[in-house]
Parts: structure tokens; C-alpha cells; sequence
């Protein structure tokens, strides 16, 4: 009986705690549908690698990306810089469910390989993002807290927490903030596996495309446990250029250059 | 990681006094340093590149070298055109060894035109492509010869003349190859070291086919993926890419090995499983030719230890079974072998990565260690370092001609 009654006294707050997870996955939800719809883009990224001494070092690559309708999109990234790796490219089909599938091109030696896409943890071309950094993000990838509203730079911001859903994932949980007018990533802070303060990603320099999609001009992010950084610019963002399935199988990935 | 039985020659070019070649070298050096100044302007990319090889031992015959410098360039002009849908690829290579005349050589690695349709491409021209998935040994790639002079690992290929038609479609990509022309497989020459004895004489190559390197062959791969399993499927029908060795006197009266290329028909399997950390690897052959036909296989897996002792580091082990059911009668090393390997890749700005490995042959205990390092410096630059050793070869391997050719080799390539 006394139990029970200790039950009674939980059961409301059991309830009000998933309100949070409920709030968090409805502005997910809302990020997607707001960047749903665009088919396909092109674009220029260039990565600018910073030690903690200050040495730099550069990366290009140039990347399309294809829109699935029921699953996480198609990428092809190929690297143009350093000039070691001209030519490499790398053939992305991802999912919301699962591991992604991955072929690399060599160039050198006009082999596609499959690789084992469960290694997203770790660093993408030397750089402080991990390729599920920058893989697309589908809200089945995580599950989510709502925290409250904290401004962001002056910006009005929902502060959550996401949670990836993979158990390879190099995090256990980010803080991501995110701009309620337009529902779009601002900040992120990424917590390593003993849920240590590892990196921040900031978002810099928003622009609308087709009067719809936002896409930030530069991705800084910051390790805060080795000094390490990453600018991550994005340039010459196109969309809807014609790019079909076609341009997403192992010919295209050894014709991509 | 691959390894030819038998090396040896191409003496086309005819003996020139040493003292000549070296300041022939000395100016070709000159000139290719000035190249990534002259190429830097938009289409041009590629590479040149100074290696230096030292042999421990004393080499079996005095001809041969102990240690070798050489000059290589890759230059790679590219162009594109009717909004992507054709274009044209040309990839030059030169290589200059102050040593081994036969290492001095030129090809047309690529000199293609590309034209991407709707759900098919055409390729005509002079081409480069690989088929496999297993790491020590490729026996589904037919295709390419290889030019054995460049590294005896068979991993460099000289291009092929070909003409190519490949349909992607929802049930995989097939490609129907028609190969006009045969390249014969380069060998070092009398100076050169990691060659047979005696030396293979390609000048003196015979063919079972009356049109010899006119011979038309043809080929057909069937490629496609379900989930995580990769496969491929192909067949090839034309002149052996592997020669066999006859031993012969050449007009000098030099008795010299004499390549003997077959007709050969060959059906090919190759296979990836890739399972999370691990992928499976199977490639498997039948081989028809008039000598014996003969099945092989090669098999294993690699699997990836990611961020090893908390680190960005990834450790890959790769263990992999090599069969051949010719067993002592093989013309290849590797018919009751295991390959074990480590792969070490430091993900870090510089992209150093260490593979290294060995090859033993199960019955004679005969061992092939082998060591493949590299790092970027800078932006541009690029340093790698290669070990091979052989150990306990017998001399009833096509192995036991290295033996006493073991090497270190250091390279330094600028890239532009």
C-alpha cells in the first residue's frame, strides 16, 4: 500500500518527463521538414586545419549531395586538395536506420573500395569533424531533450540535447542550439564518451537558397581537448542542378573528378 | 602486396655507356624539376618523383646494381565538356633509373575519352581500371598488364588500349570490354635487380596466338552491391597478362628466359561482405589455358580497431588465405599461403599510414615481409618508405630469384 503510493507521488513526474523528449523530437522534426524538398545541391568545402600551435593546413573538396525521399540522402565528396589524394572520392548512401554504406575511389590504383562506414567517430581527413559531423543528420540518428530557450549570440535559441541512437557514435550526447524563427543549428557542443566537454561547432553566415533552404557559409569547430580547430567554409552553393540517381553509383564515383 | 615469380628485361633500347646515361639523368633531372612550374596552370596535375633503392646484399650476378637512384613523373591533363557528359583524360608517365636501363621507360598510362549517357558510359582509348577486393594478391584483375619494372609488388599497370561500354542500371552496372592490342609485361634488364637469372629477354617473346600482340581480346563484368555484400562476376577471354618462361639463347648467345604468352580464358568471382568493423573478402578464379587449367582463391577478412588506446588512431588486422590448386606446380608463388598484416592509419594532418605484412607459404616456410609507409609534409610533398625481405625461400620457388635481393626504398614526391 505504501508503495503504491510512492508510485501515485511519480507517476506525474514520470509523465512531465517526457515532455521534454516529446518537445525536442517535434523541433527536430521541424528542421527536417523546413530543409525537406530541395532534391539536390553542389558545393565547394574548404578546410582550414589549426593546431594548438597555430600550424595550418588546407583541405578542398567539392561535394553533391541527392535527396531521398524515405531515407538519409546520397553524398559524393570528391577531395581536390591536398594534392597527394587529387582525385579521391567518396560515395556516401546514408541512412536513417543503420550503418551508412561507403565506397572510396583511389585514384592511383582505379580501385573502389567498400569501406566500413560503423568508423564515424573518427577524424574526417585529419580535421576535428568526424564524418558523422558532417554526415546528413536525420532526426533517427538521435533521440532528444528539450532544455528550455537560451540566446545564442543574440539570437533567440531552443537549447536540447540529442542523444545518438548509434552506439558507435563518438559522443555521448550534444547540446545543440537552435534558432526558433528559422529552425536551424547555431551552436553545438559534443560530449566525448565519458560525457567530457570535447568540441563546439559554430554556424556562421546563413543564406537562404531557393527562398527556402538555409545553409551556413562556415562551420568552426573547436576541440577543447587538444587546442585543435577546423574552419569548415562552404562555398558556391548551387541547387537543383540535375544531379539524379545516376550521378550516385560506383561509374559516377570513378568518373567524379 | 603482390608478388610476381618472375621478373627480368625489355632491351629495346640497346646499351649505352654508363657515363652517358648518368648525365642524360642529370638533365632530365633538371628539366622535370622546372615541370610543376611549367604544368601548375589549369588542367595539369601530377607528380615527380626522386626514389632511391639500396639492396643489402650482394646481388647473385655482378651485372646488377646495389643500389639505384631514379626519376619519375606522372603528369595527368584533364578535360571536360557538353555540360560533363564527355571527357578526355591523358596521364603521361616517365621513369629515368641511373642503373637499370629496362627501369628507364615511358607509357601512356591513360588517353581516354569518356562519354557518360543516361544510364550508361562509353570509354575509347587508352585505359586503367581494377577488379578485386582482396589485398595480398589480385587474381580477378586481368585487364591491365602490369609493369613489373615499377614495383615487383605488380601493383602499377601500364594502360591498355580498350573500348568499353558499361550499363548502370537497377540490377548493377555490366561493362563489355573489347581490348585491342596487348602490352607485354615489363622486366629489369641485365643491371637491375629483383629479376631472375637468368634474366627474361622480352624481345624474344612468342605467342600461342598467329596475330601475337594483335590479338583482339574481349571481357564482360558484371558488378552490383545488395545491402552490405559488394560482388562481382566477370570473365575474360584473349592473351594471357602472366607469360610463362622458356628458357632460350639469345643472338648474343646469352642464355636468357624467353616470355610465352597463352591464350587464356578466365572466369572471375569477386566478393566483399562488410560487416560493421570487419569486411570479408573471397576472389576467385578458373583459369583455361592449353598448359593446364587451374582454380585459385584468395580469402579473409580485415578488421578495424577504431581509436585504439583512446586515441584517433585506427589498427587494422588483415589476415588473408591464398590457394592454388596447382599447389607445387603453380606459376605463382602463392598456392598454400597466408597473408597476415597490420594497417595503421594515425588520421592525422599529415595522413601517415604503415602497412605491414607478411606472406608464408605454408608448405616450403618460405617468407615474404613487406613494409609500406607514408606521410604528407606539407601540403605538396609526400614521403613513403618500402621493405621487402624474403625469407627461407627454397629453391624450387619462383621466389628463391629474390633472394638475395631484399630492399629499402625511400621516396620523395613533389605533387603540383
Amino acid at each position: 500500500m505504501r508503495y503504491l503510493l510512492l508510485l501515485s507521488l511519480f507517476l506525474p513526474l514520470a509523465a512531465q518527463a517526457l515532455m521534454p523528449g516529446q518537445r525536442g523530437l517535434e523541433i527536430a522534426r521541424e528542421m527536417e521538414q523546413r530543409d525537406t524538398g530541395f532534391h539536390d545541391f553542389e558545393s565547394s568545402m574548404t578546410m582550414l586545419l589549426r593546431n594548438r600551435q597555430g600550424e595550418e593546413s588546407l583541405r578542398n573538396m567539392r561535394n553533391k549531395t541527392l535527396e531521398q525521399a524515405d531515407d538519409g540522402d546520397k553524398t559524393l565528396i570528391i577531395f581536390d586538395e591536398p594534392l597527394d589524394i587529387k582525385g579521391t572520392a567518396l560515395l556516401s548512401f546514408s541512412h536513417k536506420v543503420g550503418d551508412d554504406d561507403q565506397w572510396l575511389y583511389l585514384p592511383a590504383l582505379k580501385r573502389v573500395k567498400r569501406i566500413a562506414s560503423r568508423n564515424k567517430s573518427g577524424p574526417f581527413m585529419g580535421s576535428e569533424f568526424a564524418y558523422e559531423d558532417i554526415a546528413s543528420q536525420e532526426v533517427e540518428k538521435y533521440t532528444y531533450k528539450y532544455i528550455g530557450e537560451e540566446n545564442f549570440e543574440g539570437q533567440a535559441a531552443f537549447l536540447m540535447e540529442r542523444y545518438p541512437v548509434d552506439s558507435n557514435s563518438g559522443y555521448t550526447r550534444q547540446q545543440i542550439w537552435v534558432d526558433q524563427e528559422r529552425y536551424i543549428p547555431l551552436k553545438i557542443d559534443f560530449y566525448d564518451r565519458k560525457n567530457t566537454l570535447l568540441k563546439t561547432l559554430v554556424f556562421r553566415g546563413y543564406q537562404q537558397y531557393l527562398g527556402k533552404y538555409w545553409r551556413a557559409n562556415q562551420m568552426f569547430m573547436e576541440n577543447h581537448q587538444t587546442g585543435k580547430s577546423t574552419l569548415l567554409s562552404w562555398e558556391k552553393y548551387e541547387f537543383q542542378t540535375g544531379l539524379d540517381e545516376g550521378d550516385f553509383n560506383k561509374n559516377s564515383l570513378k568518373r567524379a573528378r | 602486396m603482390r608478388y610476381h615469380p618472375a621478373p627480368p628485361i625489355d632491351s629495346r633500347i640497346g646499351y649505352r655507356h654508363a657515363g652517358r646515361s648518368r648525365s642524360r639523368l642529370l638533365q632530365t633531372c633538371l628539366l622535370l624539376l622546372w615541370l610543376p612550374s611549367l604544368l601548375s596552370a589549369a588542367d595539369w596535375s601530377g607528380y615527380v618523383e626522386g626514389q632511391l633503392r639500396t639492396f643489402p646484399q650482394t646481388a647473385l650476378d655482378s651485372d646488377q646494381s646495389d643500389a639505384s637512384l631514379s626519376l619519375a613523373v606522372q603528369a595527368e591533363y584533364y578535360q571536360r565538356w557538353d555540360h560533363g557528359k564527355q571527357s578526355l583524360l591523358f596521364v603521361p608517365f616517365a621513369r629515368l633509373d641511373n642503373q637499370d636501363e629496362e627501369r628507364s621507360h615511358a607509357d601512356i598510362r591513360e588517353l581516354i575519352w569518356t562519354y557518360a549517357g543516361d544510364g550508361f558510359e562509353t570509354r575509347a582509348g587508352i585505359g586503367k581500371l581494377f577488379w578485386g577486393v582482396t589485398e595480398a594478391l589480385h587474381l580477378v584483375d586481368v585487364i591491365n598488364q602490369t609493369d613489373l619494372v615499377e614495383n615487383p609488388d605488380g601493383e602499377q599497370k601500364l594502360g591498355q588500349p580498350m573500348l568499353k561500354l558499361s550499363l548502370e542500371q537497377e540490377w548493377g552496372i555490366l561493362d563489355f570490354f573489347v581490348l585491342p592490342g596487348f602490352r607485354e609485361r615489363t622486366f629489369p634488364g641485365k643491371e637491375g635487380r629483383l629479376r631472375t637469372h637468368p634474366r627474361v629477354e622480352p624481345d624474344l617473346a612468342e605467342y600461342e596466338s598467329d596475330r601475337q600482340q594483335r590479338h583482339i581480346d574481349f571481357a564482360l563484368r558484371w558488378s552490383h552491391y545488395i545491402g552490405d555484400w559488394d560482388f562481382g562476376l566477370s570473365h575474360f577471354h584473349g592473351t594471357s597478362r602472366d607469360p610463362l618462361f622458356v628458357p632460350t639463347l639469345s643472338s648474343k648467345g646469352e642464355l636468357v628466359l624467353a616470355p610465352y604468352y597463352e591464350q587464356m580464358q578466365q572466369t572471375g568471382l569477386d566478393l566483399q561482405a562488410t560487416k560493421g568493423d570487419w569486411l570479408w573478402k573471397l576472389e576467385a578464379i578458373h583459369r583455361h589455358l592449353d598448359s593446364g587449367s587451374y582454380n585459385a582463391a584468395t580469402g579473409g577478412f580485415e578488421y578495424t580497431l577504431i581509436g585504439i588506446r583512446d586515441s584517433v588512431m585506427d589498427l587494422g588486422l588483415l589476415a588473408e588465405y591464398l590457394y592454388d590448386n596447382r599447389r607445387d606446380e603453380a606459376t605463382t608463388p602463392f598456392e598454400n599461403d597466408l597473408f597476415l598484416a597490420i594497417r595503421l592509419s594515425a588520421n592525422d594532418i599529415a595522413g601517415s599510414e604503415l602497412l605491414a605484412g607478411v606472406i608464408r607459404d605454408l608448405d616450403s616456410r618460405a617468407s615474404l615481409f613487406n613494409l609500406e609507409a607514408s606521410r604528407r609534409l606539407g601540403n605538396a610533398w609526400k614521403a613513403s618508405l618500402q621493405a621487402r625481405l624474403w625469407f627461407a625461400v627454397p629453391d624450387d620457388d619462383p621466389l628463391f630469384a629474390y633472394r638475395r635481393d631484399d630492399y629499402v626504398e625511400f621516396s620523395l614526391a613533389r605533387y603540383f
